[in-house]
């Protein structure tokens, strides 16, 4: 396997082959901490930190791994990293930690993490195994972004609700109410709105996807002229 | 895959081999996950208790009281409550009692019943549920003021019978569309009542 490019691992981890929305790994999180934009972004950059540094280390231990035992270590590098940023979480981000505390150890299920290892962490370079690490922690964190923003407007009708827990208490009144008595649409803070969202998300992307894949002014099957649309 | 120190073969039996590095692997790992939780061990404690401090101090009216309730702990056995205790002078003044409703919509609630040495309730916070967002997350003070209604109330106000929601012949409001919850939360504080009236004297001792 040759190593890619550094661009070509950036734009595959946020875009072609991201992680939430064309690999469908790691959904369990995903779906589970995205009713909020809050609880996405602690999520995302727990996972993020934990995805990046199992790939460093993955590819430091390279030239030891061996066939037999490959999954056993990358296990056991996940875990060991989750339990770190757990620690650290608790000590430092307590209030997050109370939110997040149970599917923080979630992060070591999430297949990303040892599909990254085991699929290009340990056949690539320090520098494009940390790079994809970074990158691919960095797609899934945005969709949970994306995804937890969705949820909490639609579902809520706030915004960056409970900030204070990230941030610290000037955050406090970071919160963007949409109306003053609007309770949000349910369906969507509960487990069936994350389905949806992420269903549409994953609609959005390949709509994109076919519309830039098309060359300019020729006319496609469905007899839709692909014109202006392009700018996306 | 192959390894790239073939002179350690000859003097290491082939299977050992992946056993002795993963062996390696875990050492590392521990010890990494040990120095962290080193680090920060204190700070987990001090957060642990500041936010016991927090909870209980919801509910203690400021100057009342000149213990620490946070470590005048009482636990009872095999009840799953926790008694804070809270006392001026060394006269009680309340007992704090963290509690746990089992029968929520969606599994435990977590309660802070407060009750006043004369055996009225200070007040009740729930302190950790999954209830329905929207519609059983009303027994959060930060969306709803139904907690509140329990304040001042006691066996006497009103009588055991009353202890219910209005759906079941009790005085207790329940919310739209959600009855179960309210009817949990009800039924806990009137346990905790019971237990506190019958155990009165134990708990402050």
């Amino acid at each position: 396997m040759s190593t890619p490019s550094a661009n070509e691992i950036i734009y595959k981890g946020l875009w072609k082959n991201n992680p939430g929305l064309v690999q469908l790994l790691g959904l369990c999180p995903l779906l589970a901490v995205s009713n909020t934009f809050i609880n996405a972004l602690g999520m995302g950059l727990a996972t993020m930190l934990v995805l990046t540094s199992s790939n460093f280390v993955v590819a430091i231990a390279r030239p030891l791994l061996r066939e037999e035992i490959r999954i056993a270590i990358f296990v056991l590098v996940i875990a060991g990293f989750v339990g770190v940023v757990e620690l650290v979480m608790r000590a430092h981000f307590y209030e997050l930690y109370l939110i997040l505390g149970i599917f923080i150890p979630l992060i070591v299920t999430n297949c990303i993490i040892i599909g990254r290892a085991e699929a290009f962490a340990s056949r690539q370079p320090l520098w494009a195994a940390t790079l994809d690490g970074f990158s691919m922690g960095v797609g899934f964190a945005l969709i949970l972004l994306l995804l937890g923003s969705m949820r909490e407007i639609i579902g809520s009708a706030t915004l960056f609700a409970d900030a204070h827990l990230l941030f610290g208490e000037w955050a406090k009144d970071m919160t963007i109410h949409f109306g003053e008595d609007a309770r949000g649409l349910l369906l969507f803070a509960l487990p069936p709105g994350a389905f949806i969202g992420l269903g549409l998300l994953v609609a959005i992307k390949n709509v994109i996807d076919e519309k830039m894949s098309q060359p300019k002014g020729i006319v496609v099957k469905l007899g839709k002229p692909a014109t202006a649309d392009i700018s996306a | 895959m192959d390894t790239n120190k073939p002179e350690s073969e000859a003097s290491f039996p082939q299977w050992l081999k992946p056993g002795g590095l993963l062996g390696v692997f875990a050492l590392i790992f521990i010890f990494l996950l040990a120095f962290t939780y080193e680090l920060t061990r204190e700070r987990i404690a001090i957060q642990d208790q500041l936010r016991l401090e927090t909870q209980l101090k919801q509910l203690l009216v400021p100057g009342s009281y000149d213990n620490e309730p946070a470590t005048d702990i009482f636990q009872p056995p095999d009840s799953g409550r926790i008694v804070y205790r809270a006392r001026l002078n060394n006269s009680p003044v309340a007992a704090l009692i963290k509690t746990v409703a089992k029968d929520g919509y969606s599994g435990s609630i977590q309660l802070l019943v407060g009750i006043k040495a004369s055996g009225e309730i200070l007040g009740v916070r729930a302190l950790e549920h999954r209830e329905t967002p929207g519609l059983g997350d009303d027994i959060n003070l930060s969306r709803s003021d139904w907690i509140l209604g329990f304040n001042d109330r006691s066996l006497r106000d009103p009588s055991p019978e009353g202890w219910a929601v209005k759906k079941d012949g009790g005085v207790f409001d329940a919310f739209t569309g959600a009855t179960i919850t309210p009817r949990a939360v009800i039924g806990e504080i009137k346990k905790t009542l019971i237990y506190f009236r019958d155990n009165q004297q134990e708990l402050f001792q």
